[in-house]
């Protein structure tokens, strides 16, 4: 892709002064940045709540916690994780990177976008907010199934409430997203021009839209069935509680998708730069991803193998979820292609996509053998699935999103981020992520379900191995917060405009100066 | 460091030790023809996965090693190969075929729950398991057992590796036959539970207001134990299953003997050296014998003694309102109200009834139809006369049969 960027003589109008820049910024790079430290922010806190709980598992016996908290803590450990950490973290590179990428002066919608960050911030206190709440915090696990989440005390509606604030906050993201990618284009930024990671959050976006309403409705049934004297819910009304499983899951299939195809983006603009070759199968890429997404609205029984379905359902979502093998293998089919035959250098971005693609690959093959549901009767609701949704998610989204950090942090501040460093937090993060994680795969073909504070001691040996990964996992991203930090003070060497060799060949963000000025692309880019 | 050399120490140990008596790799082969099933379509799968992840991962470290930069790899120029990319996406689409054939013929087999010699319905209750023997008029419920819930505490002193079965022992097993087909229905009494013994091959929910079926049909006499595997509250940890499979002389034996015991127990009033938390968890004997199946409770209308009435309360708080009302009757804060000192315990007896009879949605069971009329009247006279509450009330159950 080349690039001819028209500079004018226009000077630059800087950001204000003092904190109020913060709350009243409508510049995308601000946004991306609040959205970016949040996230940080409540990934350390959300870590916290892990700690919490892997402490609580490492011996047998209850040691540190009360069950009810340690239920509390596997729900709010989930939600603020997935909502507070990775979803913002998608939305702040989004914010930093969309407009750059494809030569928009920024985002569509700008004060939306302030909005939609500034709602964020509150929704996650108010959740947290719910732990000091007489009856402690929800504690029917992130699905918040009923009849049990309706046990819930004095924290319900404020529950309830988090997750109607925080739908729309991504839905308003969405919005602009969708609308940005597709108006503000630079001239020749044709649709199949695009970088992969514009095309994964264009249908992310569009799954945001899809499913955030249907989560909203699922709840609000929730609140008029607590409040209101409903029964969608409930037998004894003529209502059914599998109901509410069946609407979750229609927003929560899509939702792990949301949390993965920005993942798959991100490590597609990774891996062709430092393999110096352009992606494998770009256009098959985007059909993949497209296939996935629309694959994803249609397999949500799977996580209900169990509850009793016919047969004819149990069959049917069977066969559509094996499906996604398919789209998810051409991915990585295409990624290794990339690097097959490049001239492949290790710096920390390429690591961390290397690993991702091995890992996730990994969590990919556990879900395909649960997809084949009788099969799932035996590893459903087991430490098997914990250990499957952490590769993915962890070893997938979060390793992306480290990766994608370290990949943009030198365009974004300028400096060049300490490479020993941010080795050692790679290998430290990914031997201890499989220290944590591998050995529940055991676990879980042992016989040890999940969500549970204490356990048989045939299960002792392999939980006291993923306690201590976990620790070292946890205390690991300490490492990750001082190189950011670092940066983000403008400390270590400067980086090029480049950033790394040959990268502006792979994106128009690299063809920018180093740090990226607070308003790029006032004038477009014309791409050939 | 030292946190990694304490670990290396403690599992040593562990595996050394006798702690770590059986810990499992891999999913159980079971012992009915479904988990039989499962299990080698799990292989199956799992081989297919190996192969698949040796091809790839081999494929991918070549590359790392012989396309590196630092050994002076020049980039190829291609991005893509119509042929080699439909290539990729119908082999898997094969593979995928060839495990979804063998998945279909398992799960037909798994729902194929008719022709069964006896039908057990299982319930699931915050936290514990009833199970109903619908042909024989047999009934009882299951709860962890008095050793791992004494353990279990917190600051209990207790070390787990000291109870047998910690967590997965119960006061009254289901005892099943051996060689018969078991056809399960699933139920809740509360919230959703979920029933799973790993050596029958497969878990079902319980869905209150709904029934759901499963089969088994085990093939060698022993003991297997599960647990529950849906989120269910504060003790979800603590309702484990445990399934006896006996010979089907020995089955009918320990039928007749629970039958037995619910016709003997009628006429004797109940005696504090029949406490079910004195009984050995172990010897399949104790299962056999375990005559608080049924309750060993007067029969209804027979006053009960202050003394008796007391006795029994304790038990039935035990095993019914201790998980959330806890041992001390203080309760939960915000969630579970406190026995001790209760306006209700204190208050007008009627409400008091009313309330045990009645639960309280969404949080307490009712209690009219899981104890006995004369099981409530203990329980009441217990909740009224311990915690340090004193109101020095004997309840009949007569008092409760007119509510």
């Amino acid at each position: 892709m080349s690039v001819s960027a028209i500079h004018d003589d226009h000077h630059d109008h800087g950001p204000a002064k003092g904190l109020m820049r913060w709350v009243t910024t409508t510049n995308h790079k601000d946004i991306g940045t609040l959205y970016m430290v949040t996230s940080l922010i409540m990934f350390m806190v959300g870590g916290a709540m892990a700690l919490v709980i892997r402490a609580e598992l490492f011996e047998p016996g209850m040691q540190f916690v009360d069950p009810m908290f340690y239920n509390s803590m596997t729900t709010l450990h989930a939600l603020i994780m997935v909502f507070g950490a990775v979803m913002p973290a998608f939305a702040g590179l989004a914010n930093w990177m969309i407009p750059m990428m494809i030569g928009s002066p920024d985002m569509a919608l700008p004060r939306l976008n302030n909005w939609s960050f500034w709602l964020l911030p509150f929704a996650v206190l108010m959740l947290m907010s719910t732990l000091f709440m007489e009856g402690g915090a929800a504690a029917a696990g992130w699905t918040l199934y009923p009849p049990l989440v309706l046990q819930t005390g004095a924290a319900f509606p404020f529950t309830i409430f988090t997750i109607h604030i925080l739908g729309v906050s991504s839905i308003l993201a969405a919005i602009n997203i969708i609308v940005t990618i597709l108006n503000m284009r630079a001239p020749g930024m044709t649709l199949m021009k695009m970088p992969l990671f514009v095309w994964t959050w264009l249908i992310t976006a569009f799954l945001l839209i899809a499913i955030m309403p249907v989560f909203a409705g699922a709840v609000t049934m929730l609140l008029t069935d607590k409040f209101f004297g409903t029964s969608f819910f409930n037998a004894a009304g003529g209502g059914d509680p599998v109901l509410y499983q069946h609407l979750f899951w229609f927003f929560g299939h899509p939702e792990v998708y949301v949390l993965i195809l920005p993942s798959f983006g991100i490590v597609s603009q990774i891996i062709p730069t430092f393999s110096r070759k352009r992606l494998f199968g770009y256009s098959s890429m985007v059909y993949a991803t497209a296939s996935i997404g629309f694959l994803s609205f249609i397999v949500w029984g799977h996580h209900q193998y169990t509850v009793g379905m016919p047969i004819e359902g149990e069959l049917y979502f069977t066969y559509a979820t094996m499906l996604i093998a398919v789209p998810t293998g051409v991915k990585v089919f295409n990624w290794i292609s990339t690097m097959w035959r490049g001239a492949i250098t290790f710096e920390s971005p390429m690591l961390w996509a290397i690993a991702f693609v091995v890992l996730f690959t990994l969590g990919g093959f556990t879900g395909l053998m649960m997809s084949i549901s009788p099969a799932d009767l035996q590893y459903h609701d087991t430490y098997f699935i914990v250990a499957h949704f952490h590769y993915v998610l962890v070893s997938g989204a979060v390793f992306a999103i480290i990766g994608g950090v370290y990949y943009w942090l030198p365009k974004w501040t300028g400096r060049m981020y300490d490479e020993r460093l941010a080795q050692l937090h790679f290998w430290l993060t990914t031997l201890s992520v499989n220290l944590c994680f591998f050995p529940q795969h055991f676990l879980g073909l042992a016989g040890m379900p999940r969500r549970i504070p204490d356990y048989a001691l045939q299960f002792a040996e392999f939980n006291a191995w993923s306690s201590v990964g976990g620790f070292i996992f946890g205390f690991s991203q300490l490492i990750f917060c001082y190189i950011v930090i670092r940066c983000m003070r403008r400390q270590g060497e400067h980086a090029s405009d480049e950033v790394w060799e040959g990268a502006g060949e792979h994106g128009l963000e690299f063809t920018l100066p180093s740090p990226a000025p607070y308003h790029t692309w006032e004038t477009p880019p014309n791409v050939h | 460091m030292k946190k990694l050399m304490t670990l290396l120490a403690v599992s040593g140990f562990a595996v050394a030790g006798e702690a770590s008596a059986d810990y499992a790799l891999n999913l159980t082969e079971g012992v009915t023809e479904l988990s039989r099933d499962i299990h080698d379509l799990h292989m199956l799968i799992f081989w297919i996965c190996v192969g698949i992840g040796v091809l790839v991962y081999g494929i991918l470290v070549y590359s790392l090693i012989h396309h590196r930069k630092s050994k002076g790899a020049v980039p190829a120029q291609f991005h893509e190969n119509t042929k080699i990319e439909i290539l990729w996406t119908v082999i898997p689409f094969l593979i995928l075929l060839g495990m979804a054939i063998p998945a279909t013929r398992v799960m037909i087999k798994v729902y194929d729950t008719t022709g069964a010699d006896l039908t057990v319905k299982v319930t699931g209750y915050q936290w514990k398991w009833k199970y109903d023997y619908l042909d024989e008029g047999v009934s009882f419920f299951s709860t962890l057992s008095a050793k791992s819930n004494e353990a279990r505490q917190m600051g209990s002193g207790i070390d787990p590796a000291t109870v047998d079965h910690y967590l997965l022992d119960v006061d009254h097993p289901l005892v099943l036959p051996v060689g018969k087909k078991v056809r399960f229905l699933f139920t809740g009494g509360d919230v959703l539970h979920a029933w799973w013994v790993p050596d029958l091959g497969w878990k079902k929910d319980t869905i209150p207001g709904f029934i759901t079926d499963g089969w088994a049909t085990i093939e060698k006499p022993g003991t297997y134990r599960g647990q529950c595997t849906e989120l269910c509250g504060r003790d979800h940890a603590f309702m484990p299953i445990v399934v006896i499979a006996k010979p089907e002389a020995e089955y009918r034996e320990w039928l007749a003997a629970q039958k037995g015991t619910a016709v003997q127990a009628a006429g004797e009033p109940a005696t504090s050296q029949e406490k079910p938390s004195d009984h050995q968890p172990e010897p399949p004997l104790a299962a056999a014998g375990s005559s608080e199946a049924t309750s060993p409770a007067p029969a209804i209308g027979e006053p009960l003694t202050q003394e008796v009435a007391m006795t029994l309360g304790k038990e039935v708080y035990e095993s019914h309102c201790q998980s959330c009302h806890q041992a001390n009757g203080e309760g939960v804060p915000g969630l579970f109200p406190a026995i001790h000192g209760s306006q209700v315990v204190q208050g007008p007896l009627a409400a008091h009834i009313q309330l045990v009879l009645n639960g309280k949605p969404p949080l307490m069971a009712s209690f009219r139809n899981i104890l006995k009329p004369q099981e409530v009247a203990a329980v009441i006279t217990y909740q009224r006369n311990a915690f340090g509450n004193s109101t020095g009330d004997l309840v009949q159950p007569a008092d409760i049969a007119t509510h």
